[in-house]
């Protein structure tokens, strides 16, 4: 493997093979009720507390369409800038499966409800376009266990008929870092849109992974295997990895690679073949009769677009163009909408540059020691704010103000109130400060001859002696200024 | 009063109103029949003791606002009764007890009606005779060992043996009418969209209605008034002007331009059915209606259609009785061969028929010859009967192509018998209301039905053209009870 000018290639016996990759993520629709029935959708409660006779799938009952989870998926495809398809088909996906009580999946196959758009990535060399062939509804299947009873499997299905979004790429990745922007930038402009919480523990956030590979210079694409239900983009980028390695060997030793799908052994971290192509299932798609193809009018897409709120992109522009932050800044901040929620609450009232650097250094180093989010940061914007102001007003140094954050950090506790309750306020009266100089000099007259006599380098040793015998709280501007002043 | 359930359904509401009678009475009269007529073997669960509590309990506190005020019914066993089994006569549901009620028997319930019990039908409504039901053959209480025809034939037995005062069933290709017809009474397939499907066990998604059975057009518009409301549980329900179907009933036809589909005379049929088409023709005209000729070119490929359409989507709508969730399960030695066997012994030969050919036509490589091809030849024959609503108000013709025949006479020719729908199944899939009305009998004395078709949500129109027929034609069903000893 290289990575020379951020290029993912794969290297034997002199040829050099690019990878191709695109991806199928599911994203669990943010929804209080299930895509076809009124049942709940919360993550983690009691097996089967949350299935109502339609999840169910009991004789007689019929699907009813969640109008909020349309409203998502349609949301979800302005944030993707695609097309948005006023007219689409629910289709049922027959299969039979113990988790899945229809005995088909209520999907959306050759009419989806929304058609292409594409995502910007920001890469080291520069932006690029990633290509959406289109996002549709589905449900999601129940959950079967096979390790609580060695007899039999269990069968959960809270989480049957949750509404998902596929959302299906074009080929268009080419590395696991482009594979790494792009989960986050979906889960990014997702979490902007509130359309999916995109949190990958509880499973919100799956992806299908189809990859292929072709000598560098090729224009024909390999065949492709894809690889299913992959929860992390670290399993993601492992299992790229694997696949890519192992289908250049496949083809360095003379053979051809056979289309199917397979599984990512996440102890092992390989990939093992599930099914070929000939074996895959004939899932007889055909419009499900018990629901009315989806009409959209443009007045309803309209009325969504002027609920958009910002997006990732153009608050980055907003950024680099009002608060003349670098593009590597403003790409942190925008990241996450909390993450920028807290910088423009912070700066709203304060300094910019210093707010950036405070939330981007000291806060995100303890985010990151406490692994937490920054909804949970145990500093509140406001707080801060009020640190970078007293820094910026004088009242107290940058390093002081590193000792107020230490406390600040157990309980949110307001800085000018730590600052008032433990004396750290700067010493700026000149008075005062002249008398704590005349001490140093006095006390050191050697020094005070060696400086004179041209070893410049002393100067620090008097500012030192200085914020120590003021325990660090003496204004450094205005110690150098009027010591200067007294030495020359 | 010894003939209570003599009685028309409207003429036994009349009389609970006027307090000549009391639910308790009527419900106890009904079921009593019932139970000396097991023979008929009508019923496939009974509710006769909950029945009689509930009327006593109607009769305590009578509420003569509703219009079913404590009247006994009993209904197909393919509505979803909460705590009444409801098997839709499969072994597969054959231990099915609903924690839900479908909304058409809740409408009933709601009017005050009391459900004695649940009447036989053809496996998942799938067959022309009744002789697919788990449950056994139906008897047709016209002649001994004739069938009651289906998919609805309990309910078709029930009524006309005087064992319900109407009832209901659900038509996907005729499994209203045809029965009706075969028994001499009324039954009306409404418009696709107009009563819910909520609850009802699902044969073909897109082609199923419920509707009315009863023994005159008067009882038909009342119970289709009950029957039929929007509702949000069903996403094909329609939320269109719903009538006042009773109070609105009149005979008069006068100016009403009838069509008569020259398609509709095939080759073969017996001279007794023409001839009872002729004296339909007759009465229209001598009412004051107009008959028209007309042409829907497409009705010889219906039949094809329906066949793969309904199978089609059946397959899909049964794959939901796999054995893990509620019905039969048989054990097996993993999860597919539990699916197996589950599903072999569970369900009968006519539904494994039409699951075959359901899957079969939906494959990958056969979909576009088959499925998708019936889709469009479906949206022709819509086409057919929206050019021939462009001249006519309604189309005359007859019900059936024959008479009730011999229990197990067409049961090992599948193909003759889905022939029996051939009058039937064209308007199903163009969603349009349809009414069957009896109007002769054979030279067996069998009964014959004419077939009134109208506009979608027109259903006011063809109750009224089948009352003004039904006036002119007399019919009289002869019924002895020998199936009582």
């Amino acid at each position: 493997m290289s990575k020379n000018n951020g290029e993912y290639l794969i290297i034997r016996n002199d040829n050099k093979y690019e990878v191709i990759i695109g991806l199928e993520v599911h994203a669990q629709v943010l929804s209080e009720s299930k895509l076809f029935s009124t049942s709940s959708t919360k993550f983690g409660s009691e097996p089967n507390t949350q299935v109502s006779l339609v999840d169910a799938a009991f004789p007689g009952m019929l699907p009813v369409i969640n109008e909020h989870c349309i409203k998502q998926a349609v949301k979800t495809g302005i944030g993707l800038k695609a097309k948005i398809n006023k007219r689409s088909i629910f289709d049922r996906k027959n299969y039979f499966y113990a988790d899945l009580p229809q005995g088909y999946q209520i999907s959306q196959y050759k009419d989806p409800i929304v058609g292409e758009g594409s995502v910007t990535l920001d890469m080291p060399n520069g932006e690029i376009n990633i290509g959406i062939e289109r996002l549709h509804l589905e449900q999601d299947a129940g959950k079967s266990i096979h390790d609580i009873d060695p007899q039999n499997t269990l069968v959960d299905l809270n989480r049957s008929g949750v509404a998902l979004m596929e959302i299906v790429s074009k080929p268009d990745l080419r590395s696991l870092d482009e594979v790494n922007a792009y989960i986050k930038k979906l889960r990014s402009i997702m979490r902007y849109l509130g359309t999916c919480d995109g949190n990958m523990q509880e499973g919100s956030l799956r992806a299908d992974v189809n990859v292929s590979v072709r000598k560098k210079g090729d224009k024909k694409l390999g065949t492709r295997c894809e690889i299913k239900n992959v929860n992390s983009i670290k399993f993601m980028q492992m299992a790229i990895d694997f696949e890519a390695n192992r289908q250049v060997d496949v083809i360095e030793e003379g053979g051809s690679i056979n289309q199917e799908t397979r599984l990512f052994d996440t102890k092992k971290n390989e990939t093992r073949s599930m099914r070929s192509k000939e074996d895959a299932h004939d899932y007889r798609y055909f419009p499900d009769p018990d629901l009315l193809p989806l009409e959209l009018n443009d007045n309803y897409i309209d009325q969504i677009k002027k609920d958009i709120p910002e997006l990732p992109d153009e608050k980055k522009k907003r950024f680099i163009e009002k608060f003349k932050l670098s593009p590597y800044e403003a790409n942190i901040l925008v990241s996450d909408i909390e993450i920028s929620k807290y910088f423009e609450e912070v700066s709203k009232n304060s300094d910019v540059k210093l707010a950036t650097n405070w939330i981007t250094g000291e806060l995100f180093a303890l985010l990151n020691e406490k692994n937490i989010e920054i909804t949970e940061s145990p500093i509140s914007s406001k707080n801060l704010s009020k640190l970078i102001n007293l820094i910026k007003d004088g009242t107290i140094s940058g390093k002081i103000a590193k000792s107020v954050f230490e406390i600040m950090r157990d309980g949110d506790k307001d800085p000018t109130i730590i600052v008032e309750e433990k004396g750290l306020k700067q010493q700026s009266d000149p008075k005062e400060l002249e008398n704590l100089i005349n001490k140093v000099i006095t006390e050191n007259p050697k020094n005070v001859e060696a400086y004179k006599s041209g070893k410049d380098k002393l100067f620090g040793f008097f500012v030192g002696q200085v914020m120590k015998n003021s325990n660090g709280k003496a204004n450094p501007k205005l110690v150098n200024e009027i010591l200067k002043k007294k030495l020359n | 009063m010894s003939n209570i359930t003599d009685l028309k359904l409207v003429e036994l509401v009349d009389k609970i109103k006027k307090k000549e009678l009391s639910s308790t009475e009527a419900t106890i009269a009904f079921i009593e029949r019932s139970k000396k007529s097991k023979k008929l073997n009508a019923y496939i669960s009974e509710n006769y003791e909950n029945a009689i509590k509930k009327a006593k309990i109607f009769d305590q506190k009578p509420d003569f606002k509703k219009k079913l005020p404590g009247i006994p019914i009993a209904v197909k066993d393919l509505f979803c009764t909460k705590n009444i089994r409801t098997t839709a006569g499969s072994k597969i549901l054959e231990n099915f007890i609903p924690t839900y009620e479908s909304t058409v028997t809740q409408n009933i319930l709601d009017e005050g009606g009391i459900v004695i019990g649940k009447l036989n039908c053809d496996e998942f409504a799938m067959g022309s005779s009744n002789e697919t039901s788990y449950f056994g053959n139906v008897q047709n209480p016209v002649s001994e060992n004739l069938v009651p025809g289906g998919s609805s034939g309990g309910s078709s037995s029930a009524l006309a043996a005087k064992l319900t005062p109407a009832t209901i069933g659900t038509d996907t290709g005729g499994s209203i009418r045809q029965p009706a017809s075969f028994t001499g009474t009324v039954g009306l397939k409404p418009t696709y969209g107009s009563c819910s499907r909520y609850g009802i066990v699902a044969f073909a998604s897109s082609l199923d209605q419920a509707g009315p059975m009863t023994h005159d057009v008067r009882d038909c518009s009342l119970m289709f008034e009950i029957m039929s409301t929007y509702d949000t549980k069903d996403s094909t329900s329609v939320d269109f002007k719903r009538e006042n179907y009773l109070n609105n009933l009149n005979e008069n036809i006068k100016g009403k331009k009838i069509g008569i589909p020259k398609e509709y005379r095939v080759d073969g049929m017996p001279k007794e059915i023409d001839e009872l088409w002729e004296k339909g023709i007759k009465i229209i005209k001598e009412n004051g209606g107009q008959i028209i000729e007309i042409s829907l070119p497409n009705t010889n490929y219906a039949l094809p259609t329906y066949y793969i359409v309904a199978p089609a989507e059946a397959s899909s709508n049964l794959a939901r009785y796999d054995g893990v969730k509620y019905g039969f399960r048989s054990k097996g030695e993993n999860l597919i061969d539990m699916y197996e066997k589950t599903r072999s012994e569970g369900f009968g030969d006519e539904v494994k028929r039409r699951i075959m050919i359901g899957t079969y036509v939906l494959s990958s490589g056969y979909y576009d010859a088959y499925y998708l091809k019936a889709q469009k030849v479906r949206r022709l024959i819509k086409n057919d009967f929206d050019e021939a609503y462009k001249k006519v108000d309604a189309i005359l013709t007859p019900s059936t192509p024959n008479s009730a025949f011999k229990i197990g006479e067409k049961l090992n020719d599948p193909v003759s018998m889905y022939l029996n729908d051939i009058f039937t199944v064209p308007i199903n899939l163009a969603g349009l209301p349809a009414i069957s009305i009896p109007a002769g009998h054979d030279k067996k004395g069998y009964p014959l039905g004419l077939q009134v078709i109208g506009k979608a949500f027109d259903e006011q129109s063809i109750l009224n053209i089948a009352f003004a027929l039904e006036k002119n034609i007399s019919f009289k069903n002869n019924i002895t009870d020998w199936w009582i000893k």
